[in-house]
């Protein structure tokens, strides 16, 4: 009661709020449960569905195989299935700092080519699917891991570039990130996709999720590179100093000494950055991949399943939230566990 | 104190003349420093001193002159810059520890990269320096955990781990509390009784009475006066070394 008083009515301004926010919490919430869970059907035919009043969760439970794995051969759905259980249980293990360990880098290593092989198919009898048909989660999942894994690394790189004492590197840094920066992601997909292309010698073709994952690399690094500058530069010269006064070369000082400080520094305005370049994964539509948010869009264009477009962005932002959830509360427990060394 | 077979100066700087854009902040600085020898450096605030020393590892380039350390030319030869400066301790004012790292891992960490000893070698040594500084309990804590003085006496252990024929002090004492200094101060005139060679710019006057052969003193980026501590502090030659002291005492 007290804290309700304190916290809730202190002034005529905050009161006033508070019954403010109340009254459209009052409006919308139990419409929106009544919508989404009482009245709602799960499993019922596209038919049913359309005379009740509730959401119609059937076009998900109907769609969830095409949602998901898209135009992937269907008796081989468990494929894609189990790289992503093969992922998931990697990235779990990577969560908890028990299981950090040299061991673990080693199981990322070989897991990667694995579920690659998972994928693509062609040996150990596998069948053969062309990546065309790749699609749905496992493509969104790809593109992020993949492109957050590469750009995280080369964004470091650039940074370290341009800094640099050498004239050469470090004017080649501040054009590739500058020019980066000034293009939006959907236009260097374009080029990666339709101009790139012209440019390659006769016969040769690269894949397009390839193409596709390298414009997402490039334009990710670009912005890792300013924010891990901006640690950099707000690292103490003292360090700089020491770490030489030791006889540390430029490589071990920055591994051993800067690198581990500024990276940590830089936690949040990093993980801001991975987080919004995974939600851009989803700009791969218009160069004609179908990731999640575009296998959804086909399903709504079945005539059978029109008109079921809430429940279905609903589903997909559910999913891109829990994606972008889980990062930035590893990026909390992350920043948690190197602040108690202090 | 002395060992008779090193009798070429350990350090030796010749018409060193050092400029940031147009100001001058070393004029013609002729300095010899030998084996076991201890030199203490005062002067008042911007004369030079921590660019000096910061000279003769390198973490400043001079423009004109030589710097001899160890037999290597820091002149043209910055190759080795890495090697040199690991025989060259440097202890700084603001202690410079790597927070991000326990005090054991602070000590072994330059012995394991750049001498290349085994990590257990590196941290029996390590434990060794800290119980000499008087801080062994220490060893599992990070820097953000311990007292300015206790900082600094981990900083002095930081660089004897590298086992170095020369340690430079930049004003090791002037950023801590008063009732700390006397710890720093102990273990440095215990570092110098073991023969240790030392440039220490300081302005403690016990220590350089206690332990110093020679006193620099510099203003306006040049040497004004060198002369051993007693005739120093008691009867200054020069007139800018008699106010300075006139200052500070
Ligand atoms: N990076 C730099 N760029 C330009 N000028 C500098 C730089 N570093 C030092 N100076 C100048 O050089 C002069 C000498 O500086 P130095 O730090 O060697 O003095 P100091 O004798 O150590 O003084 P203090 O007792 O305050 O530490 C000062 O006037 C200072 O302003
Ligand atoms: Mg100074």
């Amino acid at each position: 009661m007290k804290w309700i008083k304190k916290n809730l009515f202190s002034t005529p301004f905050n009161s006033a709020l508070t019954v403010i926010t109340l009254f459209i919490l009052f409006k919308t919430i139990p419409p929106f449960i009544k919508w989404a869970f009482i009245e709602s059907s799960w499993f019922a035919e596209s038919e049913v569905c359309k005379s009740g009043s509730g959401a119609c969760w059937s076009v998900i439970t109907y769609n969830l195989r095409f949602i998901i794995f898209g135009f992937y051969p269907y008796e081989e759905h468990w494929r894609p299935f189990v790289s992503m259980i093969i992922l998931f249980t990697l990235l779990y293990f990577t969560r908890n700092k028990k299981y950090r360990s040299k061991a673990l880098l080693y199981f990322w290593i070989a897991g990667l080519p694995v579920m690659g092989i998972f994928m693509k198919g062609g040996i150990f009898g596998l069948v053969s699917v062309n990546s065309a048909n790749w699609g749905g989660l496992p493509l969104t999942l790809l593109l992020a891991v993949f492109g957050l894994a590469a750009a995280y690394p080369l964004g470091i790189m650039l940074a370290l570039g341009r800094l640099s004492k050498m004239p050469a590197i470090k004017a080649l840094c501040i054009v590739y990130i500058e020019l980066i920066r000034g293009v939006p992601l959907i236009s260097l997909l374009f080029m990666s996709s339709i101009i790139f292309p012209l440019f390659l010698p006769e016969g040769v073709t690269i894949d397009k999720i390839i193409r596709a994952q390298v414009a997402i690399i490039l334009f990710t690094a670009a912005y890792v590179a300013e924010v891990v500058r901006g640690g950099l530069q707000g690292m103490n010269k003292g360090q700089y100093e020491a770490a030489a006064s030791l006889g540390l070369n430029y490589y071990l000082s920055m591994r051993l000494i800067i690198l581990p400080q500024a990276l940590k520094i830089v936690i949040p305005p990093t993980v801001s950055i991975l987080i919004s370049a995974f939600k851009d994964t989803s700009l791969v539509v218009i160069i004609a991949l179908y990731d999640i948010l575009k296998t959804s869009q086909t399903v709504l264009s079945n005539p059978k399943w029109m008109g079921f477009s809430p429940e279905v962005y609903i589903f997909i932002a559910v999913l891109y939230f829990a994606g972008c959830f889980s990062m930035s509360s590893f990026s909390r427990k992350l920043e948690e566990e190197l602040d108690r060394e202090k | 104190m002395k060992n008779k077979k090193d009798v070429a100066p350990f350090i030796e700087i010749k018409g060193l003349n050092k400029w940031y854009g147009d100001f001058q902040v070393l004029k013609d600085i002729n300095l010899s420093v030998l084996r076991g020898e201890i030199i203490v450096v005062c002067g008042p605030s911007g004369s030079g001193k921590s660019t000096l020393i910061r000279c003769i590892n390198r973490l400043e380039e001079h423009q004109k002159g030589r710097i001899r350390v160890a037999g290597s030319d820091l002149t043209d030869n910055i190759k080795n810059i890495e090697k040199i400066r690991a025989e060259v301790g440097m202890v700084f004012q603001h202690f410079n520890l790597f927070p991000h790292l326990t005090i054991l891992d602070n000590l072994t960490l330059g012995p394991v990269w750049v001498r290349k000893i085994s990590k257990k070698e590196a941290e029996e040594s390590a434990m060794f320096y800290l119980e000499k500084v008087k801080i062994a309990e220490q060893a599992k804590k990070y820097p953000g955990q311990l007292s300015g003085g206790q900082q600094q006496r981990v900083a002095i252990a930081r660089s004897l781990c590298m086992k170095p024929k020369v340690m430079l002090f930049d004003e090791p004492t002037s950023a801590l509390d008063p009732e700390m200094v006397k710890e720093v101060l102990d273990v440095m005139i215990q570092l110098a009784e073991e023969g240790m060679t030392m440039i220490v710019v300081t302005h403690e006057m016990g220590f350089a009475k206690e332990v110093a052969q020679r006193v620099i003193f510099m203003d306006e980026g040049m040497i004004i006066e060198e002369n051993n501590p007693m005739d120093f502090f008691e009867n200054p030659q020069n007139e800018r070394s008699r106010l300075f002291l006139s200052q500070i005492i």
